[in-house]
């Protein structure tokens, strides 16, 4: 198979582990072909660096088509780099120029240490969730599901905020590293259909809560998180989520 | 050689299929079984190893009913699991549509999908529970797609001639698996799952109660990040770690699925069943080079609306595979439609073992539409020129833009109008391994052969036979996890209320941790010149080559051979960079590729033992004159269960569960009429 060759130069964040001096190391004349993933790439490069003896470079990364929130990466500058609305396992080389130098660091959050190289801690998304990211019924007690017609603009709004992948790429790339467009892709999702809708007053309270204990910056309205959010999740989330933590507030 | 003459034979009361009508089974079964009552539950312990959609449902509705739960998975969060990369859709028989479906139709789809080798019973009350889920799912605030008026939506999949298929976009399996990863949360904050993320398990421990019966009391799972071997001890071990499709390095598979957790409970005297029921599915974008670490697979749902061709003229399939021409310049009388041609019944819906079949046929014949000729079309000019683009892209808009950022062709593009017919840009497909209905052997309750063990989700081989139908998948994980599991291993633990939480400072501990440390030792010392990934590949390709799509003999006894140097190479010369403390990638993917050897071999001692071809196994020696598998009924009616033999290097010992069919007459599938 004919296919063009393509060398680029990855300077790429190493870091033994979570209290260790981290440093920028570049690796030059990576070879890879236009039609290679960004995540193929590093792969080549891994090959390289264990077949010179040397330790892979770690990073987060599972499904590769862009659906598991594993994979991570701020490249150029970008979370998940220069695509807009896809994951960096979707990042294909056809996007960058032949003999680019391609920077690539972790997620920065004071919320996301780094645990390895570019592999960081996302623990407390899980906590945020835990807070109140369900609704709270046990398996066995559901009624037929067509019992209750559901609008479908309210439908197709969940699914929407129902999209997001917990990724983390809003809070990296927001200044305050907020976690709001997540927290409230959750918050919309539940409270548009009428199951989450009984207890999104109790919902927004403790996830809001937990999300500012763990040390998430608030929101300043810039937009960066939506406009780098691999699943395009909207910035009115977060207003839904402020109307019913306000709300809540009120009824305490 | 596995020795085939001395083949044994399981009693039939093993597998602990209730007595009565088939329809009556599940009801019986669970209107005699024993259950723990809510004070002793909150005194057993239960291990749930993974968590996509079988696990964390398990472990959630677990802990729901009291028991405590440790749940564990390799990623960094439970909402990771490659459950979340279902895209099609979930089965039920809700009968929505007024269509025809029932309970049974259900029932029989899935046992014809799966070439009458499945259990009947199992099957039958997958059917029965499936209901269940999608009232569970829409509680948890699952956002199915609906209609207008407000009620559900549903879509036809492969295999069925109803439309049963409930659906979330093309992100069915992700907003299931977020259901179910929100149950959990709430019993994490509960404080009745304790989870533990990052955690890979190496073995599975057992332990001899005072009546010398082996029971799993506990395993042994590696902290990802310190790379220390910690001890956890339960009442029961639940295994729900998913297929081993990445033997064949190539598949559509997450990059860290893998069959260790398998391979541990097998080694320890799991039985392992159907190994060769690997399915190849149909619609998945064609491999482009040697780097290529993973494919990736294009929903079975755009088969509702996309038509599979190749030229009719060889001449042509040499010029798009010279790339002289492009698909959308061949007109409409001169494609091929052959899965319509072939089975005119089911046409492009046709299950997805025949359906890739049918794919490798045409491409081995030299029709194949793309450079390596290992490729056919999907085509959606005649739903487009139907329902107008706007309506394709708002069913498969997602698809097509993954589509367009791997391969950067945009399947509904306009491409030419010729003769009054409109010409859009088809999508290129290829069969690639996709999930395996083998798996741990387990029983009417999904527990294995050894006692306080199950096994749940596609890690057991339980309901789909020899060929898995679409949008089943969903259906079974979260079946095991929500319906079947939760009351069946309360027939176990009823018994156990009397055993106190257990230490893990035993000998049997002790011996297990220690196995895994000098393991470990050895990878790291072996110091050659290979990395993982580089023997991996190799195993790949003998997979795929010998043990793929198209078996037989020969080349299984050449796989077989071939894998044992493998080993070899593997033994001898791999390299493992770094050190056993703190994270090692290296060192946990060498843990892993050895059991994936382990369980290639185990994949073609089945394959060439089972001298049939039936669903995802085909078998070139046995097919009918128009290339269609041909079942041995008489001699092959069985499930096969492979004991260790105490080595990876013994071949490993046949055991045959004969199968019984009381509701299904055991016929030749057809999908022509």
């Amino acid at each position: 198979m004919e296919e063009n060759i393509m060398k680029v130069n990855l300077k790429v964040w190493r870091q033994e582990n979570a209290r260790a001096q981290g440093r920028f190391e570049t690796y030059e004349n990576v070879e890879t072909t236009p039609d290679t993933s960004f995540l193929e790439t590093l792969d080549i490069l891994n090959e390289r660096l264990v077949e010179d003896g040397k330790e892979p470079i770690v990073f987060d990364h599972d499904c590769r088509e862009g659906i598991c929130g594993m994979c991570s990466l701020y490249i150029n500058g970008h979370p998940h780099g220069p695509a807009t609305g896809a994951t960096t396992c979707q990042l294909y080389m056809r996007r960058f120029q032949n003999g680019e130098t391609i920077t690539v660091e972790p997620w920065r959050s004071a919320a996301f240490p780094v645990i390895k190289d570019l592999m960081v801690d996302r623990n407390a998304f899980d906590k945020i969730q835990q807070a109140g990211g369900y609704v709270s019924f046990n398996c066995g007690g559901a009624q037929d599901a067509n019992d209750l017609p559901i609008s479908k603009v309210n439908a197709d709004e969940a699914m929407d905020s129902a999209s997001c992948i917990g990724c983390g790429a809003c809070v990296a790339a927001c200044k305050n590293g907020s976690a709001m467009l997540f927290v409230s892709a959750k918050i919309s999702q539940l409270s548009l259909l009428p199951q989450g809708e009984v207890e999104k007053y109790r919902r927004a309270r403790a996830m809001v809560a937990k999300m500012d204990e763990l040390g998430f910056g608030n929101c300043t309205n810039t937009g960066a998180c939506s406009a780098e959010c691999p699943k395009n999740i909207k910035l009115s989330n977060i207003s839904r989520m402020n109307r019913q933590f306000i709300a809540a507030k009120c009824k305490e | 050689m596995a020795n085939l003459d001395k083949v044994k034979v399981m009693n039939p009361a093993d597998s602990k299929i209730p007595e009565g009508p088939i329809a009556e089974k599940w009801t019986n079964y669970k209107a005699h079984q024993k259950l723990v009552n809510p004070a002793n539950k909150r005194k057993l312990d239960v291990i749930v190893v993974g968590t996509g959609l079988a696990g964390a449902s398990a472990a959630s509705t677990l802990a729901e009913l009291g028991f405590n739960v440790l749940n564990f998975c390799i990623q960094d969060s439970p909402r990771r699991a490659h459950s979340i990369a279902a895209q099609g859709g979930i089965n039920a028989a809700k009968n929505y549509q007024n269509d025809g479906d029932s309970v049974y139709r259900l029932f029989y789809d899935t046992v014809k999908g799966g070439d009458y080798r499945a259990r009947e019973a199992n099957v039958y009350r997958l059917a029965e529970v499936a209901n269940n889920i999608i009232d569970q799912c829409v509680a948890q605030g699952v956002p199915f797609a609906r209609e207008y008026g407000g009620l559900l939506a549903n879509r036809s999949f492969g295999g069925a001639q109803v439309s049963r298929t409930f659906y979330a976009k093309g992100q069915t399996g992700q907003q299931l698996l977020l259901g179910a990863y929100s149950s959990l949360n709430r019993q994490i904050q509960l404080g009745k799952v304790k989870s533990y993320n990052r955690y890979e398990m190496h073995d599975v421990v057992l332990i001899k109660d005072k009546d010398g019966v082996e029971r799993a009391r506990g395993i042994i799972a590696k902290n990802l990040v310190t790379g220390e071997f910690e001890r956890f001890a339960a009442h029961a071990v639940v295994i729900a770690t998913g297929g081993y499709g990445n033997t064949y390095f190539l598949s559509t598979n997450a990059m860290g699925c893998n069959c260790s957790a398998a391979m541990a409970c097998y080694r320890k005297g799991a039985y392992f069943a159907n190994p060769a029921y690997v399915q190849i599915h149909p619609t998945c974008i064609p491999v482009h080079g040697d780097k290529q670490s993973k494919l990736t697979l294009m929903s079975e749902s755009l088969r509702n609306d996309g038509r599979i061709w190749v030229p009719k003229n060889i001449e042509d399939a040499k010029k798009l595979q010279k790339g002289e021409i492009k698909g959308s310049d061949i007109p409409e009388e001169e494609r091929d439609y052959y899965l319509e041609r072939r089975y005119p019944a089911f046409g492009n819906l046709v299950p997805r073992d025949v359906a890739s079949r049918a794919a490798k046929e045409r491409c081995d014949a030299g029709y194949g539409v793309n450079n390596t000729g290992l490729a056919v079309f999907l085509d959606f000019s005649e739903a487009i020129n139907r329902l107008g683009i706007d309506v394709v892209r708002q069913r498969y808009g997602n698809l097509f833009d993954m589509y367009e950022e791997i391969t950067d062709v945009n399947p509904g593009e306009f491409a030419r109008e010729k003769d009054g017919v409109n010409y859009y840009n088809p999508m290129m497909i290829f069969p690639a391994i996709h999930y395996t209905m083998g798996g741990i052997w387990v029983d009417y309750e999904l527990q294995t052969s050894i006692k306080g063990l199950f096994a749940i989700g596609e890690c057991n081989f339980s309901d789909h036979g020899a060929n898995r139908l679409g949008a089943s998948a969903l259906m079974q994980g979260l079946a095991d996890g929500y319906f079947v599991l939760p009351y069946t291993i309360q027939n176990y633990l009823s018994d156990q209320i009397t055993v106190p939480h257990f230490t893990t400072d035993t000998p049997e501990f002790d011996a297990a941790e220690a196995k895994c440390i000098a393991e470990q030792d050895k990878l790291l010392n072996i110091k050659g010149n290979r990395s993982v990934d580089s023997i991996h590949k190799e195993l790949g390709h003998i997979m795929w080559e010998y043990v793929g799509m198209a078996r037989d003999k020969e080349g299984l006894e050449t796989a077989l051979k071939k894998l044992k140097e493998l080993r070899k190479t593997f033994e001898k010369e791999l390299f493992v960079p770094g050190t056993k403390e703190g994270m090692n990638i290296e060192l946990d993917k060498a843990f892993r590729l050895n059991d994936f050897i382990t369980m290639g071999e185990l994949i073609a001692y089945d394959a060439l033992s089972r001298n049939e071809s039936c669903g995802g196994h085909f078998r070139t020696e046995y097919q009918t004159e128009e290339g269609e598998a041909k079942r041995d009924d008489q001699n092959c009616f069985y499930v096969s269960c492979w004991e260790y033999e105490g080595s990876d290097n013994k071949a490993p010992e046949l055991i045959k569960e004969p199968l019984h069919y009381e509701a299904i007459k055991v016929q030749t599938r057809n999908y022509k009429s």
